[in-house]
Formats: structure tokens, C-alpha cells, sequence
């Protein structure tokens, strides 16, 4: 399990971007709930912590592409595939990730890059 | 409701067609499409498609396995509405009858006249035209763009990065002016002289020459513009000509409530043809933006399906994003009528800016670039209402 910040630290309606590779981020929903999904936008290269959250969804701050937090379903074009989730644990006010073992659905320009291909 | 037509098969009326059934329409549904593709997504015909990234079965927009249990027809142009058979006329002498009509036949680009006939001239509104443009500016060479607006922008951002000469031709003094302002505008369009695009302001094109193929463009003030190929991208203009004297009140486009209900019982209008009444500013404004299309269709769908009873919700401000020479820009709202700009964060000289415009003292809209985050955050104040 990754530590990803202190529950205190992450106001409602926020997100904490995890710098590891690929990147995950964590939200924090207006009701309280805390989930945790790959950042970047299945579609392209955009972080989703930066985007708009809404109830249990995110939208992606370019396209729009919308994804429910909870299972990682798209809930709205353009993007087609599912954002992978993972677990949250929230111990003595410390968020922490469990990374799921599953193969990320990354962009592909991001996918090659991972790769090691060309960009 | 037993039966919808809706006109259009591209981002608007696939939006109309799953608003249908996620709100419940159980009856028979035709999604009626001029063009031989099922829907595909625009906005990367001038970016990563252009420029050979992706291909065409990236364009997608359904889903994989995605079953709207529609009957669709494709290459099949719509050439009237009847209101008095309740019907939507066919190119082919068919007709479709149906109780509701969803009208999404966006819009078409303008060409310049005189600009038939010669190979090596595009404008890029759809995939046959993608692929033409992506053919002949894999020959390299010269492009001229004629118009100086976002596609025009794309184009020539895209094939400078394929490593052509590219000149860009605007009739305005400022590009982007319009949609943007006099200051933002000049910063966006300088991103094309950053980059040694150059950029020609406050001059006309009088005419091409060439014998079969393009070989230069004429301006205004006698200068000539030799180019290989060129990119008309001087704006687009509604797909309603089919409408008229249909009884569909048309003023650039179908004009609509603000919940997207025509002149006529029945009829809803959805995406680029479409002309709604905001709000927000009082007028009926025409919005040519991808996330437009996309969520409008929620709303008239609402209406159609109960016959206008329905509350019409709270649009967000439009939104569009643009991506040149790898800088992400966005902006929402309306500039029109905004009485300041003021620069929140960057600086305009590093083309990493968020700016903010008011109109006498309350934000009306926001432009970023390289700056989503911020930008999502100015975003969401700006639909906030008003408190
Ligand atoms: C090259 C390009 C780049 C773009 N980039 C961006 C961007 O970066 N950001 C952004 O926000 N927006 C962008 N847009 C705009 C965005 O794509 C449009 O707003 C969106 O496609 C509108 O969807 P629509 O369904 O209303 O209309 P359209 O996509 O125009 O589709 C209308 C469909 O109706 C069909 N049709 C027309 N007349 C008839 C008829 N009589 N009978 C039957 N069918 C008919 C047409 O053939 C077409 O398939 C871009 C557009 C283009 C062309």
C-alpha cells in the first residue's frame, strides 16, 4: 500500500495527484468518499486530477470525457475505455492506495511511451 | 412517443440517440446520416489524425458492441421536413415519419469562390476531406492556410510539425478576435510566429492561381503567395437549407429556446445547426463547439419527449479547446461584451497564461493556456450561479 496523503490535507471537491508511474489520483467528493484512479485520461494525455468532479464523476479537463470514480466506467465520450481504479484505505487519517495489479488502459501515445517506443 | 427520426449521424445526433434511450424512449428510432461513415470524431482531423497519429478507427464514437437499437441510414441526405405528415423527406424519394424529429445536421465549411476545380484546394470538415488534406501534405512543400481561425490554426500547426513552409493568410487585423478579444487573440496567434509560421494580417485574397493544381495565392494588396497546397478555413456555415419553408424558424441556423425546442411542436434542434437562446447573455447564440453538441442533446431530448414540459435546466458556459504547437488552450464563456482581461497567472510571453474577462466587475469568461488545472477551477465559477 502507497501512503498518498492525510485525509485532513485533501479538502472536498479536491484531488492529490500521485507522482508514480503511471500517475494515480486520489478524490476526495463533496460527500466525503475517497477514491483512487490512473490519472490520465484513457482517451489522451490529460491529468485528471485536474479536472471537474462532480458527485462520483470526473470530467477530463480537455475533451470532457467523463468517468464514474467508483467502478471507472466511461460515462462520456470521447474517451472508450475504462479507467482503471484502486483500492483506498483510509487508517488514522492517512490515505493510503492499494495499486491494482490489472494493466492500466493508458492513451496511446502514453502507452508507447511506456513501451519505450517513439512518442 | 412511437417513433423519433433523428437528422445528423455525427456527435449531436449519436448524443440525441443515447439521450433517447437513457431517458427512457422505448419506441422505434432512425438516425438518418449523409455521409457513408458511422459517427466519428472531428476535433483530431486537424490535430492527431493530420498530423498521422491515430487512425480512423480511433475517430470511433460508439463504444465497442454499443446497441442503441437504432435503424440507421447512412449516405441518405434529408431534403425536407414535412410538419403536416409529420415526416423528414429523403434524397432518395423515401420518406420517414415520425412523431419527434431531432434536427443535427451541423454545419458545412464555407469555401472561397473561384476555388473549385483546382487539385491541391481543401477546406476540412469531414474524413473524406482529412484524409485528401493528410495525402497532399505528405507531398511536403508549401501550405498556405486562408484564415486565420482555430481549424485554419490546427492545419497549420500540424503541418509546420510535419516540416512544411506554411503562411497563414487572415483578413482580420488580429486572428482569433471574434471568439477571443483583440488581446488574447494576439497572443494565441502568436504562437504561429514563435514558431516561424508566417503570419499575414489585414490583407484579403483576391484569387488562386494554378492551371490543374494550385501554384499560388492572390491578395489583395497585388502580393503572391506561391503554396503547393491550400486550407480554406474561412468558418462554417448551418446545414439547414433543407429546412426551408419547412415552418422551422431558421436566423443562422435553427433558432431555439433554451431547451432547444423549435418554432414547431415536436422538433428539437441539437449541436452546430443550432441556434439556442442563453441566458446568460440574452441572445440567441449559435455555438460551434464539440461539448456542445455533446450535452445539449440531454436537454432537448428532455424536451421532445415531454412535449416542453419539462424544466429546462442550467446550461454550463460554452466551452472549446484548442491544441497548437503542443500549448493546450481553452476557453469558456463569452468574451463579447466582456469591458476587461485581466492576467491571472503566466505570462504571455512564455504562452502559459490564465486570464480572466469581466463584464462590469463579474467573470464572464476564461481563457488558459498550458493551464487545465487552473483553468478547470475558473470553469466551474463561471457556471456556478450567480450568488
Ligand atoms: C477539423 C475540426 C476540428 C475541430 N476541433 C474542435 C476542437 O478542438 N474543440 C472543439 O470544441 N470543437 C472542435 N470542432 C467542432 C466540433 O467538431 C463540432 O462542434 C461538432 O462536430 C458538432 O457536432 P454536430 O453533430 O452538431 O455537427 P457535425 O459534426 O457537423 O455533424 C453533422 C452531420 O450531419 C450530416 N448532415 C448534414 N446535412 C444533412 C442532411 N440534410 N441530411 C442528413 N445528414 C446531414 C453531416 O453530413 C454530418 O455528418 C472541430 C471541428 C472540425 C471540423
Amino acid at each position: 500500500m502507497i501512503p498518498a496523503c492525510r485525509l485532513a490535507d485533501l479538502p472536498r471537491g479536491e484531488a492529490h495527484r500521485l507522482d508514480i508511474d503511471p500517475p494515480v489520483t486520489v478524490f476526495h467528493t463533496d460527500d466525503g468518499e475517497v477514491f483512487a484512479i490512473d490519472d490520465t485520461c484513457t482517451h489522451q494525455d490529460a491529468s485528471l486530477a485536474d479536472g471537474w468532479l462532480e458527485g462520483c464523476e470526473v470530467e477530463c479537463p480537455l475533451h470532457a470525457s467523463k468517468f464514474d470514480l467508483r467502478t471507472g466506467a466511461v460515462d462520456a465520450p470521447p474517451a472508450k475505455l475504462p479507467v482503471r481504479t484502486h483500492e483506498v484505505v483510509v487508517q488514522d487519517g492517512m490515505i493510503y492506495v492499494e495499486l491494482s495489479t490489472d494493466a492500466p488502459n493508458l492513451p496511446p501515445c502514453i502507452a508507447a511511451r511506456l513501451a519505450g517506443g517513439p512518442v | 412517443m412511437r417513433t423519433v427520426a433523428v437528422v445528423g449521424a455525427s456527435l449531436a445526433g449519436l448524443s440525441a440517440a443515447r439521450s433517447l434511450r437513457s431517458q427512457g424512449f422505448d419506441g422505434q428510432l432512425v438516425v438518418i446520416g449523409e455521409e457513408p461513415h458511422r459517427p466519428y470524431d472531428r476535433p483530431p482531423l486537424s490535430k492527431e489524425f493530420l498530423a498521422g497519429k491515430i487512425g480512423e478507427a480511433d475517430l470511433a464514437l460508439e463504444q465497442d458492441g454499443e446497441d442503441l437499437a437504432a435503424e440507421w441510414l447512412f449516405d441518405t441526405r434529408a431534403t425536407g421536413l414535412d410538419r403536416e405528415r409529420r415526416a423528414v423527406r429523403l434524397a432518395d424519394g423515401r420518406e420517414v415519419r415520425a412523431d419527434g424529429i431531432v434536427i443535427a445536421t451541423g454545419a458545412a465549411a464555407r469555401t472561397l469562390p473561384g476555388a473549385d476545380g483546382l487539385a491541391g484546394v481543401h477546406t476540412l470538415r469531414t474524413l473524406d476531406d482529412a484524409r485528401a488534406l493528410r495525402d497532399d501534405l505528405a507531398l511536403g512543400g508549401r501550405l498556405v492556410v486562408i484564415g486565420g481561425g482555430f481549424i485554419g490554426a490546427e492545419v497549420a500547426s500540424t503541418a509546420y510539425a510535419l516540416g512544411l513552409d506554411v503562411t497563414i493568410v487572415e483578413a482580420a487585423q488580429t486572428p482569433l478576435a471574434g471568439p477571443l478579444g483583440e488581446a488574447m487573440g494576439r497572443i494565441v496567434s502568436a504562437l504561429h510566429e514563435d514558431h516561424g509560421v508566417r503570419l499575414l494580417c489585414g490583407v484579403g485574397v483576391k484569387g488562386l492561381s494554378g492551371e490543374t493544381r494550385v501554384s499560388a495565392v492572390l491578395l489583395d494588396d497585388g502580393r503572391v503567395v506561391p503554396a503547393d497546397t491550400v486550407v480554406v478555413g474561412v468558418g462554417a456555415r448551418p446545414c439547414v437549407e433543407w429546412l426551408e419553408g419547412s415552418g422551422v424558424a431558421l436566423d443562422d441556423g435553427v433558432k431555439c429556446g433554451a431547451d432547444g425546442h423549435t418554432s414547431l411542436a415536436g422538433v428539437v434542434a441539437v449541436g452546430d445547426c443550432a441556434s439556442w437562446y442563453d441566458p446568460r447573455v440574452g441572445v440567441h447564440r449559435r455555438v460551434e463547439h464539440w461539448t456542445g453538441a455533446r450535452e445539449r442533446p440531454d436537454a432537448a431530448v428532455a424536451t421532445l419527449l415531454s412535449w416542453g414540459a419539462a424544466e429546462p435546466g442550467v446550461l454550463r458556459p460554452p466551452y472549446f479547446w484548442s491544441d497548437q504547437y503542443g500549448v493546450k488552450v481553452q476557453f469558456a464563456g463569452h468574451a463579447a461584451g466582456a469591458d476587461s482581461v485581466t492576467i491571472e497567472e503566466g505570462t504571455p510571453e512564455d504562452r502559459d497564461v490564465l486570464a480572466v474577462y469581466r463584464r462590469a466587475g463579474r467573470p464572464a469568461a476564461v481563457l488558459g493556456m498550458n493551464r487545465p488545472r487552473l483553468f478547470t477551477r475558473w470553469r466551474k465559477q463561471l457556471a456556478a450561479p450567480p450568488s
